[in-house]
């Protein structure tokens, strides 16, 4: 194919950015259509999102187990897997966290029966577990029984939903009356602390940009994040070169599914305080596409989930200030993520690459 | 149907795959197409197919241009290809495979209809498939059936067979090879690429010989019937064409080997009643015992298992039966990574594909085999060993060049650069493949400076020059069997010919 010579060879930050400036005027396009002022609903966004503290913690109660999905994402990613079953690693590690926590505070219980902070440190551990053994699950399914990861994945992801509802509305039921809006609360002395009155929990974010860091070092600084790169580019080539393959990919699903089940355990003990159906929030979803938009560089992930949780706690003002849909925010970040994976496409085709 | 190709033409990238081919295939004639990997010729029948198309060049049948652009066309035109791995749909009923190949699209299908059809062709050429089995529990052989019977129902007057006796059965080969008798004697005319010789010999009529994109003979077998009746003559057999074949495929007079004697008395590599097996070929070898400074070469032609061997050799295969032993050592069955440990290396041919990793720099690779020391990369010493090899290797590029801009010889200078040292075995395919006549002795030199170390070299090659100059001994794989090594001071190109065409 021939390539215009106009848009060839610019500098690959020129194709991101344009790709970036031509999302913006779509998004204003929609918003026009949509009967509103691209400005005002902008304006309306930032506010709904940092305009006071309680908002501000909602962004980073949804940032802390963003940052740890997409932390875990990495190492599968670069290993060359579409770990979609991420989703069904929170969940679980939400199971598991809900069972720990029901197991030292059993129904009935005045008290719990350790320590609370001894209780929830058991839970992350336990939900970090949960998570560890649905990744495992979904890796052994694919080094060893040469299922598509991303099959593996949705089915573990729907078996980890299933067991969800079904503790929801058989043994761990509300006395008296199952509901869909979960399980019986936990007792307060169970909950995490936060900042504050809002919602956002420093353990949590902690963990978050802990994860975040252990990952980038991993990545930059040790063997073990070349070995994975090595084989997420080229799997034959690498065990040629004597990198042991399937350990790398087990391990990649290790700690992607360790992340999320800690992840799944703090929506347990510092968001919602019980298990519900849909515990992950989607969280591992949009973990997905912060790791594919920052191109499996951690470096960049922190900006790029605190923008994507502004955006998803700024548009739940738009239906209260506009009367427009809240779903107009799932439009605007579909517009984003797309230009940007089309930007990054073209930077990639047609961009100078360096030393030319 | 006559078929003529004129002065056709193909670049890809870089490479003239297709260098002005003329080809012509009488009707009523079975036409050997021969060559080594890479010789051009399965681009030549894939334009003539519409797989690909052409940057220029005509394609005449009977005598009326044609215009080929896709393989849908080329099927209108009754030109029909039966790939080497079939191209049919496993999960679905012969006949529901029959009928979506079919060219007729009517609105309703007319499976009883298709069955009928089916039957009657199966029938003329005695093959026996069961209409209703499953296509993906058929051998290879049936599979092959089925796309000759939907070919011919589609009124194909042109049968292109890619390798077509490569895992199948020696009664299918017999009733593959009568039925294209019987194909040709109705005036179809078929196009045959082949690597075997024997198989060329006993069906073809004529056979033209492509190498590095170009046709570099023709030879006449068998006097065509029309020919024949013109002449008055019986039909003969011509002698000693397996001979004449392999010189025009590899060229007249062999090179003189240059390798200095470094062979010690030490045995390092012995491989004992090996059996390799995959789905295309079975071969056995009794008996072979390396020297530490051997070098060891693998004549024939391309994939008559030298590749397999190699990769067992190496222990990225398991044997079927046998046993490898590196010194003392018995590998057998044993871990890729014991293989490793015990000094054994393997460069693959298809540096970017099995080889190198794209994506990542020269210094990454670097680190990659330093990995297993600690765990945090030790960049300052990965940098200085980068430096060192680019700098001994005459690698041409920078430590953080990533290895898919290299130039190909740069990128075997590179994977040599990353050999590990001591090392016992080194197992190479085709180790200066695409590279230029001083980089080429520049590889030897370092290979023989490691054979000077110790290191045994075992390696396959199309190039039988680069064979006889370099190798200590040669073995020569053919039609699923391996000969017994012969010193390469003892080969002639006769005698290698011979050898290559299945006769030890």
């Amino acid at each position: 194919m021939t390539t215009p010579a106009r848009i060839a060879g610019l500098p690959p930050a020129f194709y991101r950015v344009g790709a970036f400036v031509i999302s913006l005027i779509f998004i204003a396009l929609i918003v026009l259509i949509s009967g509103a002022s691209p400005v005002t609903v902008i304006g309306s966004m930032v506010g709904g999102a940092f305009g006071n503290a309680d908002q501000i913690g909602r962004v980073i109660a949804t940032l802390s187990p963003l940052l740890l999905c997409a932390a875990g994402l990495v190492y599968t990613f670069n290993a060359g897997l579409y770990n979609l079953g991420v989703e069904g690693q929170i969940t679980f590690g939400a199971i598991a966290a809900t069972w720990l926590l029901r197991v030292v505070y059993p129904e009935g219980a005045t008290a719990s029966l350790l320590p609370p902070p001894l209780a929830i440190a058991l839970a992350i551990v336990v939900g970090g577990i949960g998570g560890v053994l649905w990744g495992l699950l979904a890796g052994a399914l694919h080094v060893y029984g040469r299922i598509s990861e991303i099959f593996a994945g949705l089915g573990l992801n729907f078996a980890a939903t299933g067991i969800a509802i079904y503790l929801i509305f058989g043994p761990w039921k509300r006395p008296g009356v199952a509901s869909l809006s979960g399980t019986q609360p936990f007792d307060e002395s169970l909950w995490l602390g936060t900042f504050g009155n809002t919602e956002a929990t420093p353990v949590a974010l902690g963990l978050g940009l802990l994860a975040l860091a252990f990952t980038i070092i991993v990545m930059r600084n040790t063997y073990f994040g070349l070995r994975l790169r090595a084989v997420g580019r080229n799997l034959r080539a690498a065990y040629v070169l004597g990198v042991p393959a399937r350990r790398q990919l087990l391990s990649a699903f290790f700690i992607c599914g360790l992340f999320a089940g800690v992840a799944g355990a703090l929506q347990v003990v510092g968001m919602f305080h019980r298990l519900i159906p849909n515990i992950s929030s989607n969280l591992g979803f949009l973990g997905l596409l912060v790791v594919m938009l920052v191109n499996f560089d951690p470096l960049w992930i922190l900006p790029v989930a605190f923008f994507f949780s502004a955006l998803n706690i700024g548009s739940l003002q738009l239906p209260l200030s506009f009367g427009l849909e809240s779903s107009l925010a799932g439009v605007i970040q579909g517009l984003l993520v797309l230009f940007a994976l089309i930007g990054h496409g073209l930077a990639q085709k047609y961009g100078r690459k360096p030393g030319e | 149907m006559k078929v003529e190709l004129h002065h056709i033409h193909k670049h890809f990238g870089n490479v003239h795959a297709n260098d002005d081919v003329s080809l012509t295939v009488e009707a009523g004639t079975i036409h050997g197409l021969l060559g080594e990997n890479g010789a051009g010729k399965s681009t030549l029948v894939k334009i003539l197919s519409g797989f690909i198309t052409r940057d220029s060049g005509e394609i005449i049948l009977d005598g009326r241009p044609a215009h080929i652009q896709s393989p849908a066309d080329a099927l209108r035109y009754g030109i029909g290809m039966l790939h080497q791995d079939p191209l049919d749909f496993p999960p679905l009923t012969v006949v529901e495979n029959f009928m979506a190949g079919s060219l007729a699209t009517p609105a309703l299908l007319n499976a009883r209809a298709a069955e009928r059809t089916f039957s009657a062709l199966c029938r003329q050429f005695n093959f026996d498939i069961d209409p209703q089995a499953r296509v993906g529990d058929l051998t290879v052989g049936e599979r092959q059936q089925l796309e000759i019977v939907r070919l011919l129902a589609n009124g194909a007057g042109t049968l292109i067979l890619d390798e077509p006796t490569t895992g199948i059965s020696a009664s299918q080969k017999t009733l593959l090879f009568d039925a294209l008798r019987r194909l040709a004697r109705e005036g179809k005319s078929i196009i045959f690429v082949s690597h075997k010789l024997e198989d060329v010999e006993e069906l073809c009529d004529c056979v033209t010989v492509m190498r590095r994109g170009r046709v570099v003979g023709e030879l006449t077998l068998r006097d065509t019937p029309t020919k024949r009746a013109a002449d008055g003559q019986p039909a003969g057999k011509h002698v000693n064409v397996a001979a004449r074949i392999v010189e025009m495929m590899f060229g007249k007079e062999l090179a003189m080997p240059v390798k200095p004697a470094t062979h010690q008395d030490e045995v390092i590599l012995t491989l004992d009643g090996l059996i390799l097996r995959n789905d295309r070929l079975e071969m056995s070898i009794e008996h072979l015992s390396v020297q530490r400074g051997e070098v060891i070469g693998i004549a024939g032609l391309e994939g008559s298992g030298q590749q397999l061997f190699l990769l067992t050799c190496a222990g990225l295969e398991r044997p079927a039966g046998g046993s490898i032993r590196v010194g003392e050592r018995d590998l057998t069955h044993k871990p890729y990574a014991d293989f490793v440990k015990a000094g054994v290396c393997y460069l693959p041919a298809d540096r970017l594909r099995d080889g190198l990793i794209s994506g990542l720099t020269i210094q990454e690779h670097v680190a990659l085999r330093m990995s297993g020391k600690g765990i945090f990369i030790d960049r300052a010493a990965a940098a200085k060993e980068a430096e060192r090899a680019i700098a001994t290797f005459n690698i041409r590029g920078q430590p953080d060049t990533t290895v898919e801009r290299l130039s190909g010889g740069n990128q075997q200078r590179t994977q040599l650069a990353l050999m590990p040292s001591p090392l016992n075995v080194l197992l190479m395919e085709h180790p200066t493949r695409g590279l230029d006549i001083e980089s080429t002795l520049w590889v030897w030199q370092q290979l023989i400076a490691r054979c000077n170390q110790g290191t045994a070299i075992v390696f396959a090659s199309s190039d039988l020059d680069e064979i006889v100059q370099y190798s200590d001994r040669v073995i020569v794989f053919s039609g699923g069997r391996i000969s017994p090594p012969i010193a390469a001071s003892e080969l002639t190109a006769d005698s290698l010919g011979h050898m290559i065409g299945g006769r030890f």
